[in-house]
């Protein structure tokens, strides 16, 4: 499959045929929709809200938002971003009722702290990790807007991002760009391993344990259905470091995977790894 | 671009994000356009603590509109009083810029607004 965020930059490739294409697919339509619903589900908003729409494009989600009924939540009120003209084009002659602003995600978010209660973006935070000139770097476009945007929400806010990741590096890239900026940071994959898998990024900003939740990610998706939770943080102190005894059995393992990982031929670990030989007389 | 959305606007410039001069935005050759949109009550009382008032008082008198009490309404006052909510209504929501400038009082650079879609895009230099 064809990647437009290998080939152009999303302002130039977002012109007006492709933008008015974007718009009237039914299929994209119909995808758009049904991931800012989930994105809905993962933000758990109970009363209406200010929302951040980055990448709004069209206004396709933001409709969505406008549109919710009250026993559901809403109706929210939205405030989008998009770096291509053509897009927010489209979305005035749509008529969609979010305040819509031309700007470039990576070159920040313009909104004092503490603004939003929430924020979603479906499929734009990909086309972070390209750098169009030779002065920004996908790293500084992803920390600017990672930082901008964990100023630009309240306190116990959350964001949600669907995202198309190239690859698995790209994947950790942003993750980590969004950890290091301070959010609790999660991945929830829908279907995974197939072709239509859609990754979501949930960010919650501190103090998120409302209800006596979790205040990352195993919180948002707590009580959800069809949901394996795989948390590979490391668990307490059992792993840390300064606690594994030098010379012991964990220790001769650790430093054989390590081994292991560098290449190198290691003899297999087997029940006599790390025991004493017998005294010999 | 809602009077609302205004109030949480700062300048993009990197060297702004210091400074107390770059919030808020002043609006410059404004053309205001009223749009009748339906009252939601909960989001406004939802919103109203965020809302910097005196920034709030600063953009009303430059959009010309009459002085607004010195101290925000508060949550109860603004759910008993139905008149109060109508105003804050029409203030924050229905009233809009349609076309002009947006120019931060520190570093004096110009965001125009075009059809209500205000243009944040910076030269890289500044960002």
């Amino acid at each position: 499959m064809s990647r437009p965020e290998d080939t152009l930059a999303a302002d130039v490739h977002y012109d007006d045929v492709e933008a008015r294409k974007y718009t009237t697919s039914s299929r994209i339509k119909n995808i758009q929709a049904s991931m800012t619903q989930r994105a809905l589900e993962l933000l758990d908003l109970s009363s209406p809200s200010l929302i951040l729409d980055v990448g709004c494009g069209s206004g396709l989600s933001g409709e969505i938002l406008s549109d919710l009924s009250p026993e559901e939540g809403g109706p929210h009120v939205w405030v989008g971003m998009d770096v291509s003209g053509s897009m927010l084009d489209v979305a005035l002659q749509r008529d969609v009722e979010g305040d819509l602003f031309l700007a470039d995600m990576g070159q920040g978010v313009p909104f004092r702290a503490g603004t939003f209660d929430a924020a979603i973006s479906i499929s734009a935070i990909q086309w972070l990790c390209n750098a169009e000139s030779s002065d920004t770097s996908p790293a500084g476009r992803l920390s600017r807007f990672f930082n901008g945007l964990y100023a630009s929400l309240k306190r116990g806010g959350r964001a949600v991002c669907q995202f198309y990741p190239k690859n698995d590096a790209q994947k950790k890239m942003i993750t980590s760009a969004a950890v290091k900026a301070g959010f609790g940071a999660g991945l929830l994959e829908d279907d995974p391993e197939t072709k239509n898998v859609k990754v979501y990024l949930v960010l919650t900003v501190g103090g998120g344990a409302t209800s006596g939740k979790g205040s990352d990610i195993t919180g948002v998706v707590e009580g959800m259905e069809g949901v394996d939770v795989l948390d590979n943080r490391r668990k307490g102190k059992s792993a840390g470091r300064g606690e594994i005894k030098k010379g012991s059995k964990i220790w001769i393992i650790k430093k054989k995977e390590q081994m292991e990982r560098k290449g190198k031929i290691v003899k297999a670990t087997s029940k006599f790894t790390g025991r004493k030989r017998r005294v010999q007389f | 671009m809602k009077v609302l959305t205004l109030n949480f606007l700062t300048c993009a410039v990197k060297d702004c994000k210091s400074s107390n001069n770059s919030f808020p935005l002043h609006p410059k050759d404004a053309e205001l356009v009223y749009d009748d949109l339906e009252i939601n009550p909960q989001l406004l009382v939802n919103v109203l603590p965020r809302v910097d008032w005196v920034a709030l008082r600063t953009t009303s008198t430059e959009l010309g509109f009459p002085e607004l009490p010195e101290q925000p309404p508060t949550v109860e006052e603004l759910e008993s009083d139905e008149k109060m909510l109508q105003d804050l209504h029409k203030l924050l929501m229905e009233t809009q810029i349609m076309e002009g400038k947006l120019v931060c009082g520190n570093c004096g650079h110009e965001y125009a607004i075009r059809e209500g879609i205000a243009n944040f895009l910076l030269p890289s230099h500044l960002v």
